[in-house]
């Protein structure tokens, strides 16, 4: 996403939060804020808090979503403050346009965005802090700034043998200037960025102690669960409730727009009164769509040239004088998030305010919402962002925030929406299910001339940000496929849009999910067909790409790549740039005679520029593997009657215990600025075990899931 | 509605419950008690895993007349303060992300521990197969077992 730039200006703003020690804050290029009226610890628009008692707070504006970013944000203070970071406090910011992120220009969570849009901002955050309380240490002890050392939270003056706690120093750093464009400490002189730093949220997250939205609890909350019509685009055209509200502990049975809410005191009077609703829909439009249908029917629109997202050279020309060609049709499903959590929020509206409990990914889209359905002013509502049990992206949608704020509307009382796991997967927001139709052209000597890639699928921006889509094209479709890395001279990428009705979002890692799949796929391709090993043709093709070439090499060497394997084995590599990252993986795999694929072992490298904390960079790749894999050995949301086919775990099964391979990521040491790595550890999981299967049984896959039907032997 | 007396985590507790109410919402609307968590409702994800008579159970799949007069454990149970040896390798190990899964991973690997104090990679394949992580913690799962077991070298990250 485009997004306006941080105006170094406006970057710093102090609020004094009496009696309460020294809290600061920036504040990016957005109008000025209005000072809160929360009480002075919670007050927003600070990031840094040092109370009286010496304790350092980060406050954190980002959602944590098993990223890490509880851990993060608060090293990146804890460099410049010279404290412990494992001492420091997080906390979880309020929603405020304090705590917009820079990239987006709204405080939300993805994109992979948040250790850059925090490296700059963060350190200079606890670099200010630093100094204020430095500069009061000088005043207390009537001595030169420069004669004083900092460490561990404490300021000392040498000579004099002389200290001052933070605690200490709180109040009357608090009524120092601010002091503008603190230098940052030089990498050299780091001593918490770049450490293995444990997680600061993981003893809440063993013990049960910490908050996701499923847990939160209000006074006098209710329960609700909502039937929604199973087919996309239906709605209700009449119900029956008198069985519903004839249940032990249903209060109340109401119609919103997404459903018929079922409102009781706790999760199984509400969904046992759901399951006893009468209701007939109104199935719509789509009452017939089905998967099989839009199969053919992306074939047929294939046909059709699309919008151009890539032209370079003339392709069509340079295929037509090709020496060989290749074709080949990729195709990906629908995919649902499933995150472990399922979706829920809590809402309390009352007559001039309204609170809301959410995990969200999104807050200022989420207090966007609640003003439109209650009509009342941003500053009458409040947001808390609790722990998110897994986002991925579903949770920068918005449809269970207004489930909940429209049922507390209506009954007047707390409400807690919850979605069983069924609705969950049913309503979710999908990754889109594209159609590929590829074409190479390759010289006499086995090397690519031509490139072709026309994709077919649904927009990704179009429910929440259809401004995204410039002149007809949605990046965001053909990420990764019309940024192709590789040196083709002929390059022709071209989206053809259909919009089936059926909800689509961002799925992590969005495009790149299945542009690096096919891409990397039909690389592979052009390497059998040419007789090229398939790391020596990437190695050609992205000459002089540092960054692309440090990855592919540094996974290719870690996994032995040209050793023997045992019998069976086949290994395959991908590499793909998303999210500003750069991340290669060999995949080594083998395939039972009954065509059942067995991921062994995965070797992963990642550039992500500098890394605050391996240990997250670390996890976030295994996480983003194991995701991939999931989606490439089992995933598949499939539509019957316009309805998804899949309800639950069993039928859209996750990757499991006994089949997580062992994954060893690499990173590759570097200077250049932090980017993404949420995201861009997926995209090549896939490929790189298709490409495996290859090696392994000479049978290529074009089409996720990889299913053993068509592996088999015998 | 029924009245039952539950023993949950050495107390007693007596609840009014529709009979076929699943233990876990008993335990996260009644008690108040939210370590537990609901990930499935169908009994294929783990997330709502506590001990009933000492042994790994789904609570999503336990109604509450089933539950009545055993002897129940769950997270906020299975230590005062967060120092069972599972989940101070859990800490040591840094496996949680989201942590959503992780009270029912831990709740299966003490579990697993409980019955097996050494257990193999294959051990822990059969016991913690039922726990789903959406994060992909799974590796740094395997780790934290062994390193529970005191078996921090036993195939950690090991080859499959």
């Amino acid at each position: 996403m485009s997004a306006p730039v941080m105006d170094r200006r406006d970057f710093l703003s102090m609020s004094v939060v009496a009696g309460a020690g020294l809290t600061l804050g920036f504040r990016t290029g957005a109008p000025p804020l209005p000072r809160s009226q929360a009480p002075a610890p919670f007050a927003p628009n600070a990031f840094v808090r040092v109370g009286t008692d010496g304790v350092v707070t980060v406050v954190v504006g980002y959602s944590e979503m098993g990223q890490g970013i509880l851990t993060s944000l608060p090293m990146l203070v804890a460099e410049e403050l010279e404290v412990d970071p494992a001492a420091v406090r997080f906390e979880q910011a309020p929603a405020d346009p304090a705590y917009n992120n820079p990239l987006f220009g709204m405080q939300g969570t993805g994109g992979s965005t948040t250790i850059a849009a925090s490296f700059e901002p963060m350190r200079q955050a606890g670099a200010a802090a630093r100094e204020m309380l430095a500069a009061a240490a000088a005043q207390q002890l009537g001595v030169a700034r420069d004669s004083l050392t900092i460490d561990g939270g404490t300021v000392s003056h040498a000579a004099s043998g002389r200290r001052l706690t933070y605690g200490q120093l709180a109040e009357a750093a608090a009524r120092v200037p601010v002091p503008q464009g603190v230098p940052l400490k030089p990498s050299s002189a780091w001593k918490v960025l770049g450490r293995r730093m444990k997680r600061l949220d993981a003893p809440n997250k063993v013990t049960g102690r910490a908050t996701f939205g499923m847990d939160v609890k209000v006074p006098g909350m209710l329960t609700a669960l909502v039937a929604r019509c199973p087919v996309f685009g239906g709605n209700v055209a009449s119900f029956t409730a008198t069985r519903a509200r004839a249940v032990p502990g249903v209060r109340h049975v109401v119609e919103i727009p997404s459903g018929v809410a079922v409102v009781a005191d706790g999760y199984w009077a509400a969904k046992q009164g759901r399951d006893a609703l009468q209701i007939r829909w109104d199935e719509g439009a789509n009452a017939a769509l089905s998967s099989a249908e839009l199969r053919r029917r992306w074939a047929d629109l294939a046909r059709r040239p699309g919008v151009e997202a890539k032209r370079q050279g003339d392709a069509a020309a340079a295929l037509a004088g090709a020496a060989r060609r290749l074709d080949a049709v990729y195709e990906v499903p629908f995919l649902a998030h499933a995150t472990m959590e399922p979706m829920n929020c809590t809402a309390d509206v009352r007559r001039d305010a309204c609170e809301i409990w959410a995990p969200t990914q999104f807050q200022t889209m989420a207090k966007g919402t609640a003003a439109r359905i209650t009509g009342l002013p941003d500053a009458a509502i409040q947001l808390h962002t609790t722990m998110l049990g897994g986002g991925f992206g579903r949770r920068a949608e918005q449809d269970f925030v207004a489930e909940a704020v429209a049922l507390s509307k209506s009954v007047g009382a707390p409400v807690k929406v919850v979605y069983t796991r069924e609705d969950d997967m049913q309503h979710d927001y999908y990754r889109p299910a594209t159609y590929n139709v590829l074409a190479a052209g390759l010289d006499a000597a086995g090397a690519p001339v031509a490139w072709t890639h026309r994709t077919v699928s649904s927009s990704v921006f179009q429910h929440m940000l259809p401004q995204m889509i410039r002149d007809g094209l949605d990046e965001a479709a053909v990420e990764g496929a019309a940024d192709i890395q590789y040196a083709v001279p002929n390059v022709l990428v071209d989206w053809v849009r259909d919009e089936p009705g059926i909800p689509i979002g961002f799925w992590r890692s969005v495009g790149n999910s299945h542009t690096a799949f096919v891409k990397e796929s039909f690389l592979d391709e052009i390497a059998a067909a040419s007789g090229s090993d398939p790391v020596a043709l990437r190695r050609r093709l992205l000459a002089g790409k540092r960054r692309l070439l440090g990855v592919l090499d540094l996974a290719a060497e870690r996994a032995g790549w040209g050793t023997p394997l045992p019998a069976g084995r086949g290994r395959g590599v991908a590499v793909h740039f998303s999210f500003d990252s750069y991340v290669a993986e060999v995949a080594e795999v083998s395939v039972a005679t009954d065509g059942t694929p067995t991921v062994h072992r995965i070797v992963c490298a990642v550039d992500c520029g500098r890394v605050v904390n391996p240990l997250t960079v670390e996890a976030q790749m295994q996480s983003a593997i194991v995701y991939g894999l999931s989606a490439a050995l089992h995933g598949a949301i499939t539509i019957e009657r316009g309805r998804v086919v899949q309800a639950n775990f069993d039928t859209y099964p996750p990757l499991r215990m006994s089949e997580m391979p062992r994954v060893e990521v690499h990173i590759v040491p570097s200077e250049d600025r932090p980017s993404g790595a949420g995201e861009p550890g997926l995209p090549p999981a896939a490929p790189a075990v298709c490409n495996a299967i290859f090696a392994a049984t000479g049978i290529r896959i074009r089409s996720l899931p990889i299913r053993p039907e068509e592996l088999r032997r015998g | 509605m029924p009245q039952y007396s539950l023993v949950v985590n050495g107390s007693r507790r007596t609840v009014t419950a529709a009979a076929d109410t699943p233990l876990l919402w008993v335990l996260r609307d009644t008690l108040g008690m939210t370590g537990t968590k609901f990930g499935c409702g169908g009994g294929f994800c783990g997330a709502c895993t506590v001990h009933v008579a000492g042994a790994a159970a789904r609570s999503c799949q336990l109604p509450v007349s089933a539950a009545a007069g055993k002897r129940i454990t769950t997270i906020e149970g299975l230590s005062a303060d967060g120092t069972h040896p599972v989940q101070r390798a859990w800490v040591e190990e840094d496996v949680v992300q989201c942590g959503y899964c992780q009270v029912g991973q831990i709740m299966s690997a003490a579990s697993l521990l409980a019955a097996k104090p050494h257990p193999t990679d294959a051990d822990i394949d059969d016991a913690m197969s039922g726990n789903i992580c959406r994060c992909g913690t799974y590796q740094r799962v395997r780790a934290a077992i062994h390193r529970a077991a005191g078996d921090a070298a036993v195939g950690v990250g090991g080859d499959r």
